[in-house]
């Protein structure tokens, strides 16, 4: 099977009913293309795991495709809460969601316990908060040397994580740069991965010889969506659109709006409505 | 709160004074939000030396405007370098390399505690917050923490809903109980006043009061019996070199958030 395909083939194989899925992107990078293929295809029961959910989880979680949410962070940055993120728990709209709420850290710390096929994660968190009272897979471990007491939490292993990079070359090869936040740790924690990118190109030529690298054999598709991140953004390419977290405010409060707002923009478009903002905007 | 003070706002008083806790010579995990304020506008005055580090994994950045979140893109064109981010979690946080933490909160006690996650039961919220995010570890792993909010009856409450990160607990002796070894919080600035925690009982108290602040306003505005040191301080206001880099800062950032697209 070819490693380039079509975003709805991509999704279509990768993504199932009840999966957990990871859509990673520590602002920059979000891959809003990949999850709102999620959205078209109508995926239910989903456990979506992430540091930070901002509007793509708030979006899946107003369209009823989450009952489980692991996340340390759920709001939009600098400008307020996430509504439809808050009337789930708040009143059970559209589903009740269930939450497992960590801290960053911890967080960091799972994705990398998962892809380095460890069970758990330990770090010096998680002290004298309510956090562990509140999720019993916080727990704690006793160093074997010194005695000292430390918070572990239960490695991250998603089914399937989305993440949106710069750039492939043929071979399926994928760059990416600027803040990488955990999509490295979150591609090699779970058993399959999908990653859109800007632009496919002839080779890499990595700005640097560390630039993060993610070789085509961790890959389980690779599709081509310019502008997949919008209105995250892709550094090179486009800027954050900070106007239109702004808007989302607004847009999100009211239920009806949400829906008018994602059938217009989301149900009835498909990956290539994202071109127009992938250019002129870097 | 309607202390309209000649000049400048409470909110740029709250700004200016949070800067001035800063020194040159801090590597600072900076919060979103009015820390973010703060900590750049220290940096574009007294203290150009400044290591500013955002979660997203940018250190020693130094944007021209505020950004809207803790990753935008002109925090990493600034930066020295961005890390990924369970690196900066796991070696420059958790291994001890920042001298201040700088955050804010929704709601904050008598001991500094802050709550970022629900208003009224965690299982059936009132108010569900957005949560913790790196506070939880910044309170614990920085040297120390300095925290700048907004003053009110909302904010300053007698009892936290959810303790989202330690400050000194329930008092003297709560941190070094379970471990934590660093110094916790150890200012605090509202826009009417700045508070320490009190050498011996770690209770927050009022140590110096904002110009044309009287000690009924800051008393009206905390939701607990409040301290205030015996000779309380007077906070200088604005210099007129403060104040013109704050406008023009908070200027541009408006201009450049809403001409994104």
């Amino acid at each position: 099977m070819s490693l380039f395909c079509s975003l709805r083939e991509a999704i279509a194989r990768n993504v199932h009913d009840g999966d957990v899925v990871a859509m990673e992107g520590f602002t920059h990078l979000i891959p809003f293309a990949a999850g709102h293929e999620v959205i078209r295809q109508g995926l239910k029961n989903l456990t979506l795991v992430r540091m930070t959910p901002d509007l793509l989880y708030d979006q899946l979680i107003g369209m009823g495709a989450v009952h489980r949410l692991i996340f340390s962070w759920g709001g939009n940055p600098g400008v307020g809460s996430l509504h439809r993120l808050r009337e789930a728990v708040e009143q059970g709209w559209p589903c009740p969601l269930e939450l497992e709420e960590h801290s960053h850290a911890a967080m960091a710390n799972a994705y990398e316990a998962g892809a380095t096929n460890l069970p758990f994660a330990v770090l010096r968190g998680y002290r004298g908060v309510d956090l562990p009272k509140v999720n019993s897979r916080i727990r704690t471990v006793q160093c074997p040397f010194t005695g000292e007491v430390l918070a572990a939490v239960p490695a991250i292993r998603p089914d399937v994580t989305l993440i949106h990079a710069q750039r492939a070359d043929k071979e399926g090869n994928v760059l990416l740069e600027g803040i990488v936040g955990v999509q490295k740790q979150a591609v090699l924690a779970a058993k399959r991965a999908v990653v859109t990118v800007e632009e496919q190109v002839e080779e890499l030529s990595a700005p640097s010889l560390n630039s993060v690298i993610l070789p085509s054999w961790t890959m389980s598709a690779v599709v081509v969506v310019p502008g997949g991140a919008y209105p995250s953004y892709a550094q090179g390419y486009y800027r954050r659109a900070n106007d239109f977290y702004i808007q989302w405010d607004e847009i999100s409060r009211d239920r009806d709006r949400f829906r008018a707002w994602m059938h217009e923009n989301v149900l009835s478009r498909g990956p290539e409505a994202y071109a127009v903002h992938a250019r002129g905007r870097g | 709160m309607g202390h309209v003070i000649s000049g400048f706002s409470p909110g740029e008083m709250m700004t200016v004074a949070a800067a001035r806790a800063l020194k040159s010579t801090d590597v600072c995990f900076v919060g979103i939000g009015a820390p973010s304020a703060a900590c750049n506008l220290a940096r574009m005055t007294h203290a150009p030396g400044i290591t500013l580090i955002y979660e997203s994994g940018t250190i020693g950045t130094r944007p021209t405007i505020l950004p809207l979140s803790i990753g935008d893109g002109e925090l990493c064109e600034t930066a020295l370098t961005t890390v990924s981010v369970p690196e900066m979690f796991r070696y420059w946080l958790q291994g001890g390399r920042i001298t201040v933490g700088f955050l804010a909160g929704a709601q904050i006690d008598r001991y500094a505690n802050l709550n970022t996650t629900v208003v009224g039961a965690y299982e059936a919220p009132k108010v569900r917050l957005p949560g913790g995010g790196g506070a939880p570890e910044i309170a614990s792993c920085c040297g120390e923490v300095f925290i700048t909010m907004a003053m009110s009856r909302r904010s300053f409450v007698a009892s936290l809903d959810f303790v989202t990160s330690m400050g000194h607990g329930s008092g003297a002796g709560s941190r070094e109980a379970i471990g934590v070894t660093t110094k916790g919080p150890t200012r605090v600035i509202t826009d009417l006043c700045v508070l320490e925690p009190d050498s011996q009982t770690r209770e927050l108290t009022v140590v110096s009061l904002h110009p044309g602040v009287t000690e009924a306003a800051v008393r009206e505005a905390c939701g607990w019996p409040l301290k205030i040191a015996r000779e309380v301080g007077k906070t200088s206001p604005p210099a007129e070199e403060e104040l013109r880099v704050l406008r023009d800062l908070h200027a541009r950032t408006i201009r450049a958030h809403a001409g994104a697209s």
